[in-house]
Parts: C-alpha cells; sequence; structure tokens
C-alpha cells in the first residue's frame, strides 16, 4: 500500500512538472510581446521586459521561473502589476469552489438515484426514459445548458436572477448547469454497474435467503457497483473547472475560470501560466486522492498490494 | 459505407444485405441513430452547395428577420442565412471532430497496441508516460496550443491529440494483453509469425468492437472541445464559422432573438444525441457478445 501510494504521488509530482514545463514553453513561444500595445515606442518596450527579466536567457529565465514555483511565487500579473497572480487566486478559488463542489455533490446524488432507478426499476417506462433523457443531456455542450437554463428561467419565467452571487437563489442555475453532464455520466456508470451486479450469483443468494430488495440494493449491490463512480471524480473535477470558464462568463460570477479567459484575452502571459498550473494541480490532486481511496476502499486491490510490499 | 465498419469481425455469416436489415430492426435505437447522422451529414454538405445564399454574404437590408420562407432559420445581425450559415458551420464542425478523432484514434491504437504487446518495461514506460498526460485536463492543451498557433481548425485538432489518444491507447492495451495470452496468438508466434503480423492480422481484428466503440466516443468529444472553444472565442476565427462560433455571435442579443441561438444549438444537439446513440447501442452489443 505504501508502495503505491508512494508511486501514484510521484506520477502526480511528475504530471505537475511536465505542466509546469510545458506551459512554461509554450507560453514563451507565443507570438508578440504582451508589453506590444501599439502606441508604446521599442525602448519603453525593451525596458520593461528588461524589468521583468524577459531579455534574459531562456534556460535562465527557466530556472527562475522553477524556483519561484517551489516557493509557491507565481510572480504578478503582467497586466494588471502590482497584484499578485497568487493574490488572484485566493481571491477567485473560493467562488469557483462554492459553485463546483455543491455541483459535484449534486450530480453525485442525482446520478447515483437515478443509476440505481435505471438499473432495478421493474417498470420499464421508467428504465427506458432515463436512459433515453441520460443520452441526451450527455450529449448538451455545457454552456448550451447554461444558455437555456438562462433563456428559460431568468428572460421567459424570470423566476431566477440571471447574474452574480448575491442570494443562495443566485447559486441555482450555475450550480445546476454545470451539474448535468456530470450527472448524466454518473446515472449511465451507477446503472451499468449495477444491472452488471444485480444478476451476479450473490445477489441471487441474498434474495434466496429472503433479503428485501432495498437491503440487497443499498448494503450488497451498491457497494461494489461505486468504483466507476470514485474514479470518475477526477475528471468529473477537469470538467467542472473547464465548465466553469463558460459558466461564469454567461452568469458574469467572478471566480477563477472568468478570471482565466480574461486572461487569455489580455494575453496576461504570467496569470495564464499560474491560473494553468494551479488549475492542473486541482486536478492531479484531486485524481491522486480519489485513486488512493479506491484503493485503500477496495479489499481486493488493498490486499494484492500489501502483498507486494511483503 | 459508414455502416460497414460496425459489423465487428467476430460476428457470424449474417453479412451483406441481412446483417444490415437484422440490425436496424433489432436495434432501433442505433438504427435512429444511423439515420439521424446520414441526414445530418446530407444536410452539412449539401447546404452550401446547394443554398442561394452564402455563409458569408452580408445583407443590410434584412438584419434580424424572423425564420421565413426564403430564410428557414432567419437572419442574423449583419443579414446572413442562418440556414446556410448552421449547416456550414455544422460542416465544419463534423470536420475538425472526424480528422481529430481519426488521429487520436490511429495515435492511440498504435501506441495501445505497441505498449500491450511488448509488455514488461517498455509496457511500464509508456503506460507511465500515457499517465502523466492525461494527468492533466485536455482543454487546457488545446487551449495553450490555440495561443501559440493562432486561432483555428488547425490548432484545435493538433491540441486535441495531445491528450486524446490516451483513452483509446488504454483500451487498446487492455484487448492486447487479454488476446496475447489465448490460442490463437499462441499458436501464431509458434509458427513463428513476426510479431508484427501477429498484431496487425490476429489480434488487432479480434479488438475492432471496443475500438470502434471509442472512436465513436471521440468524435461528440472532439466537436464538444471546439464548440466550447469556439464559444469562448477563442476557437475558430473569422470568416470561418463553426456551431460554436455561430452560438457565441447569437449571444449578445439573445436576449432579442433567441432563435438565432436556438437554431445552432439545436443542429449541435442532434449530432451529439445521434453519435451518442451510435456508440451506447455499440458498447452494448460488445458487452452482450462477450457475455455470451
Amino acid at each position: 500500500m505504501l508502495r503505491y501510494t508512494l508511486k501514484r504521488i510521484l506520477t502526480g509530482i511528475l504530471a505537475l512538472f511536465v505542466l509546469a514545463c510545458v506551459t512554461f514553453f509554450l507560453v514563451r513561444l507565443m507570438p508578440g510581446s504582451p508589453f506590444q500595445t501599439g502606441s508604446v515606442s521599442e525602448q519603453v518596450v525593451e525596458a520593461v521586459e528588461r524589468e521583468y527579466g524577459l531579455d534574459r536567457p531562456l534556460p535562465e529565465q527557466f530556472m527562475t521561473y522553477m524556483g519561484n514555483l517551489l516557493r509557491g511565487d507565481l510572480g504578478v500579473s503582467y497586466e494588471d502589476p502590482g497584484v499578485k497572480v497568487t493574490d488572484i487566486i485566493g481571491r477567485t478559488w473560493r467562488i469557483t469552489a462554492s459553485l463546483g463542489v455543491p455541483a459535484l455533490i449534486l450530480a453525485i446524488l442525482a446520478g447515483t438515484f437515478f443509476g440505481i432507478l435505471r438499473a432495478v426499476s421493474r417498470r420499464r417506462i421508467v428504465r427506458e426514459t432515463i436512459s433515453a433523457v441520460g443520452m441526451i443531456l450527455a450529449g448538451i455542450p455545457g454552456f448550451a445548458v447554461a444558455i437555456l437554463l438562462l433563456l428559460l428561467f431568468s428572460v421567459q419565467l424570470r423566476l431566477l436572477p440571471a447574474s452574480g452571487l448575491l442570494t443562495p437563489a443566485h447559486y441555482i442555475l450555475p450550480v445546476t448547469s454545470l451539474a448535468v453532464y456530470p450527472a448524466a455520466v454518473i446515472t449511465r456508470l451507477t446503472g451499468n454497474a449495477l444491472e452488471a451486479e444485480m444478476e451476479k450469483d450473490y445477489v441471487l443468494f441474498a434474495r434466496a435467503k429472503g433479503l428485501g430488495r432495498k437491503r440487497i440494493i443499498f448494503t450488497h449491490a451498491l457497494k461494489n457497483a461505486w468504483r466507476p463512480v470514485l474514479n470518475y471524480i477526477g475528471p468529473a473535477s477537469a470538467f467542472l473547472l473547464t465548465g466553469s470558464f463558460v459558466v461564469e462568463s454567461i452568469f458574469t460570477i467572478p471566480g477563477i475560470g472568468r478570471e482565466f479567459v480574461n486572461s487569455i484575452t489580455n494575453r496576461d502571459y504570467t496569470l495564464i501560466m499560474g491560473l494553468t498550473v494551479f488549475m492542473g494541480a486541482v486536478v492531479i490532486g484531486v485524481n491522486l486522492v480519489t485513486d488512493l481511496l479506491g484503493a485503500w476502499l477496495d479489499p481486493a486491490v488493498r490486499r494484492a498490494y500489501q502483498e507486494e510490499a511483503g | 459505407m459508414e455502416g460497414q465498419k460496425i459489423m465487428p469481425a467476430g460476428e457470424k455469416p449474417a453479412r451483406g444485405k441481412n446483417g444490415f436489415r437484422r440490425y436496424f430492426v433489432s436495434d432501433r435505437r442505433a438504427a435512429a441513430g444511423w439515420i439521424l447522422l446520414g441526414v445530418w451529414i446530407l444536410l452539412a454538405v449539401l447546404v452550401p452547395l446547394l443554398s442561394p445564399y452564402s455563409y458569408s454574404e452580408q445583407n443590410a437590408s434584412i438584419q434580424n428577420s424572423l425564420p421565413s420562407l426564403s430564410h428557414w432559420f432567419g437572419t442574423d445581425k449583419f443579414g446572413r442565412d442562418l440556414f446556410a450559415r448552421v449547416w456550414y458551420g455544422a460542416g465544419l464542425s463534423l470536420l475538425v471532430g472526424l480528422v481529430s478523432a481519426g488521429l487520436n484514434g490511429c495515435i492511440g491504437v498504435l501506441y495501445g497496441a505497441v505498449s500491450g504487446y511488448a509488455g514488461k518495461t517498455a509496457d511500464m514506460i509508456l503506460m507511465r508516460i500515457a499517465d502523466v498526460v492525461s494527468a492533466i485536463p485536455s482543454m487546457l492543451y488545446v487551449i495553450l496550443i490555440t495561443l501559440v498557433m493562432g486561432a483555428g481548425a488547425g490548432s484545435i485538432i493538433l491540441g486535441l491529440c495531445i491528450a486524446g489518444w490516451i483513452d483509446m491507447a488504454r483500451i487498446v492495451r487492455g484487448e492486447i494483453l487479454r488476446l496475447k495470452g489465448m490460442d490463437f496468438a499462441r499458436a501464431a508466434q509458434m509458427e513463428g509469425i513476426s510479431p508484427l503480423r501477429i498484431l496487425v492480422r490476429h489480434l488487432l481484428p479480434n479488438a475492432v468492437g471496443p475500438i470502434t466503440v471509442n472512436f465513436i466516443f471521440l468524435i461528440p468529444q472532439a466537436i464538444f472541445t471546439e464548440a466550447f472553444l469556439s464559444f469562448l472565442g477563442i476557437g475558430i476565427a473569422a470568416p470561418a464559422a463553426s456551431l460554436g462560433t455561430i452560438i457565441q455571435e447569437a449571444r449578445s442579443q439573445m436576449m432579442l432573438y433567441p432563435y438565432q441561438m436556438v437554431f445552432p444549438l439545436l443542429v449541435l444537439c442532434v449530432m451529439m444525441a445521434a453519435l451518442n446513440m451510435i456508440g451506447t447501442s455499440l458498447e452494448q452489443r460488445n458487452r452482450r457478445r462477450t457475455e455470451v
């Protein structure tokens, strides 16, 4: 187990390092200087570039960047000198997390519920409706969901506010539009896994023993069907982060996603790099935690690794 | 022609016309998917060719006109015919989806096959590399690449190819690992057939089911990403337009003219639904076959 944990942590760190390198060199390859705005003379641009150390040879810049990164320093924003990238992240991550975490929870709850219903419902119409609706929802891009919800509930019906995050009601639309796709995926995963479990011998035995259906589903079959869902949480968090780009820009929410989109339009290189590394780190971290949790909770995997170590 | 691919290698005699008919009758969901997809592709190809309007022709006298007999989807804020524009964009979206899915599919099959067949250290190293690459959200690669190379279909496809092949590689590797221990593969090895030939002629054809399913799902993923980026304004650059671009352009006046946004959205969703229907039904067929 310890060896597995160490191996996974090492892979995570390596991935983070690769991400930092890739971002650094790609950003350096981007055409144009961030300070060329047209009205500024050559000398001024050169002076500013010297100030930011952009005139140094690339390897030296790279070493400085990596050194700073290790100390948790992501540099200052080019667009807004005086503002540190870490401050921007510190200001915005809470807002994005306050949308993403509820969305993830909602997606897991709704997905598991509908997944169970799809797998065990005795009514054909319920099963078919859930799988058809799930398929359609999984086919609608996140931004489309957000726009359709916005058009329907705030423009046509005027039931819910369209922008900002002032009251709990403001959270309903953005959280829902983020949760729709992951919920559809989790429904499919739970449904498929549970269906496979329900056909196994131990379920038959439990039924023969006279256990109730609910008992069989919740204490026996579901326990064995959660693995794909746990594995999906990592990709889901990546989806929620990238989904926040559009959802935050549609509902004008000042979170990390909108900051990232703005940094792209402003060509604010340090901010792009900082936010990319930060988001990559979050996703790598979530993947690491769910992987370890999965290995730790699954007796078969745990035993395999213990034997390997011992 | 595309229907041919869905006939898996392991399928018994039911080939040709009869096999098709049985497939369509027995699997109504797949049939609906294929029909939707076929109509969709036909429209995407034919509308730009036959329409009296061009996708980029502006006409100030008919700005923002509602859907009518002469302009089926109405016109946008520059007086461009939306019907022609939406289907032109649909074609571009489809092209991006197909090309990147094709490239990713090839890379993935190759990588996975080599990794699975080589085994041992080479396999371990190759799979760790894949782990590292896939740990980072693919969208971030695509965004960085479009920033470096400029917005356009080319950079989106390139960006998608950085991490898009990994799922395919993992699936193919798993299949090859499973297949290479089977009797027919052992027999081929003992006969002294070269590894390359065993891989290409004996092992890969048996893995064609999962490969096809994954390939089908790669297409909507790519179209998703392209629409997402174009919607953010960093995807396909003007004057070209994809469905995402058209949706983005309609956004500024979606309160006044929601139809300008609803039509491209619908077209996009129909495409996604059709591909998902085909993919899911194929997936279920594969599972049923392995269980039997």
